[in-house]
């Protein structure tokens, strides 16, 4: 069994940050994460990036400090006993026991079902942007960017810069809506450049997807700008509406949410003792909220409260930011019912609409259906259900992703 | 330049391409063929959804989460 002082999940910039406030007390630290190496989603790196000098400033600290131990490519599978946590990279199973925990855990895309969206050539609007970090080429490609929030932008610019044509970015949030977003953004001057470098000319207000148009792979899209029905003939959609704070081990340990995000104090602390999170998994905010956040829980968990205390003012200028953004982009009843009767909802165990239409809450769909029942555990198809019928998401049952039955085995060590 | 086989077919990609990404450059980008028989390629890219789980070396592995090495066996269908 490995012991720390302090375990981290999650290596994006909440966690990196978290690390590094907390690595000069002396502390053992680990520092977990799922993805190869660590930066996050917005630091995501690969063959096709250019990482941020941030980003690279931070992960040579990350590797300067030798009480840090990086576990990338990791993930947590189960609580083994208090404290301690059974987890898994790509060669072995073991069990890590930790003094004070700081999630970090990030959010991730709201994906919505509409007629089409499981044809290959439809992705997320961040996870295209991921999917290019991590080489899939698409220089050439037509691509669309529908859905909602400022990562249809950024998404636009990484597909742009890497030699596809945008033909369209369509953001269901009216122009009203968009516009006071953007005129608001005075009050945070850098951000206020980025959405300037950021802006593309083919960005409509008011305007979703109907479906996804192909039979084998997607050949276009239907788009509805307001009144107006469209086809444009595309090789890629990327759509997202907005974010989903990666809530289930919080849930898991007993930490109290609400809203579907982790509740913190000022200290980061949840109300679980010895337990704080940071960063998106306490509602959206974005990467300069989700660092000094990180900074404040890394500060707080090791005992150093004025440390900690000195970053609130930076803390609350970001918050004002993530409240406006979060104002702007709320979804409007039209996304949240594209799918038809034949649309799958469950993409798993492939539970259409109409299978699920009739039945009136997650626990009895999944009897009936199989629904949420597949490898993605109802991450996917549990935000769908409640945007569509209003179901409550599944509280988290473990093993929290698949997980070979030698990892499951060393649960026989925990005390 | 890590040189993988996917589906039979052998491909050489730049350090630190994901398998995601290899899928893309060797064929249609599809990872795995779903209950009721449709092609599936990969939908979030953060290791979230699970459709781009592919056959590893024997092991089901997320190929938008795995790095390719030299001499891996990559497997999309059943």
């Amino acid at each position: 069994m490995n012991q720390v002082d302090l375990l981290i999940i999650g290596a994006g910039p909440a966690g990196m940050a978290a690390a590094l406030a907390a690595a000069p007390s002396g502390a053992s630290i680990a520092l977990l994460d799922d993805n190869p190496l660590p930066g996050g989603q917005i630091w995501r790196d690969g063959p096709n990036t250019e990482l941020a000098p941030q980003a690279r400033q931070m992960r040579a600290q990350l590797a300067g400090w030798p009480n840090i131990r990086l576990h990338s490519a990791t993930k947590v599978i189960a609580l083994a006993s208090p404290h301690t946590l059974l987890v898994e990279d790509p060669e072995q199973g073991w069990l890590i026991h930790y003094q004070k925990l700081i999630l970090c855990t990030g959010a991730r895309e709201l994906l919505l079902p509409f007629p089409g969206w499981t044809l290959p050539g439809v992705t997320g609007a961040g996870g295209l942007q991921a999917l290019i970090k991590g080489g899939v080429p698409v220089k050439g490609e037509r691509v669309v960017i529908a859905g909602s929030g400022p990562l249809l932008l950024a998404s636009a610019a990484t597909a742009n810069a890497k030699g596809a044509q945008v033909l369209r970015v369509a953001e269901q949030a009216s122009l009203k809506a968009v516009a006071g977003f953007a005129a608001s953004l005075w009050a945070w001057p850098n951000k206020a450049l980025q959405a300037l470098q950021l802006f593309d000319s083919h960005y409509r207000s008011a305007s979703h997807v109907i479906a996804a148009l192909g039979t084998d792979r997607l050949e276009g899209v239907r788009i509805q700008t307001g009144k107006r029905v469209e086809e444009i003939p595309c090789d890629r959609l990327a759509c997202g509406f907005g974010l989903v704070p990666n809530t289930e081990l919080a849930q898991a340990l007993g930490c109290h949410l609400e809203k579907h995000a982790i509740v913190v104090d000022t200290w980061q602390a949840t109300r679980l003792a010895h337990h704080y999170a940071a960063g998106e998994c306490t509602g959206f905010g974005g990467s300069e909220l989700a660092l000094v956040e990180g900074a404040i829980a890394g500060h707080a968990a090791v005992g150093q409260p004025q440390q900690a205390q000195a970053l609130w003012p930076q803390r609350q200028r970001w918050q004002r930011f993530a409240d406006r953004l979060n104002q702007a982009f709320v979804l409007t009843e039209k996304v949240r019912n594209l799918a038809r009767p034949d649309t799958l909802v469950c993409r798993c165990e492939d539970v259409s609409h109409a299978a699920l239409a009739g039945q009136t809450s997650w626990t009895q769909a999944k009897l009936a259906t199989r629904c949420g029942m597949g490898a993605c555990q109802g991450r996917i198809c549990s935000g769908a259900t409640q945007a569509l019928f209003g179901w409550e998401p599944p509280a988290p049952r473990p093993p929290f992703s698949p997980a070979r039955i030698a990892t499951l085995l060393q649960l026989d060590q925990a005390d | 330049m890590p040189e993988l086989n996917i589906d039979g077919r052998a491909l050489q990609v730049a350090p630190g391409t994901t398998v995601a990404a290899a899928l893309s450059l060797a064929g249609d980008g599809c990872s795995r063929t779903s209950v009721t028989g449709q092609r599936r390629a990969p939908l979030c890219g953060m290791g979230i959804c699970q459709e781009c789980r592919v056959n590893i070396d024997g092991l089901r592995r997320l190929a938008c989460q795995t790095l390719c090495r030299e001499g891996m066996q990559v497997e999309t269908r059943p």
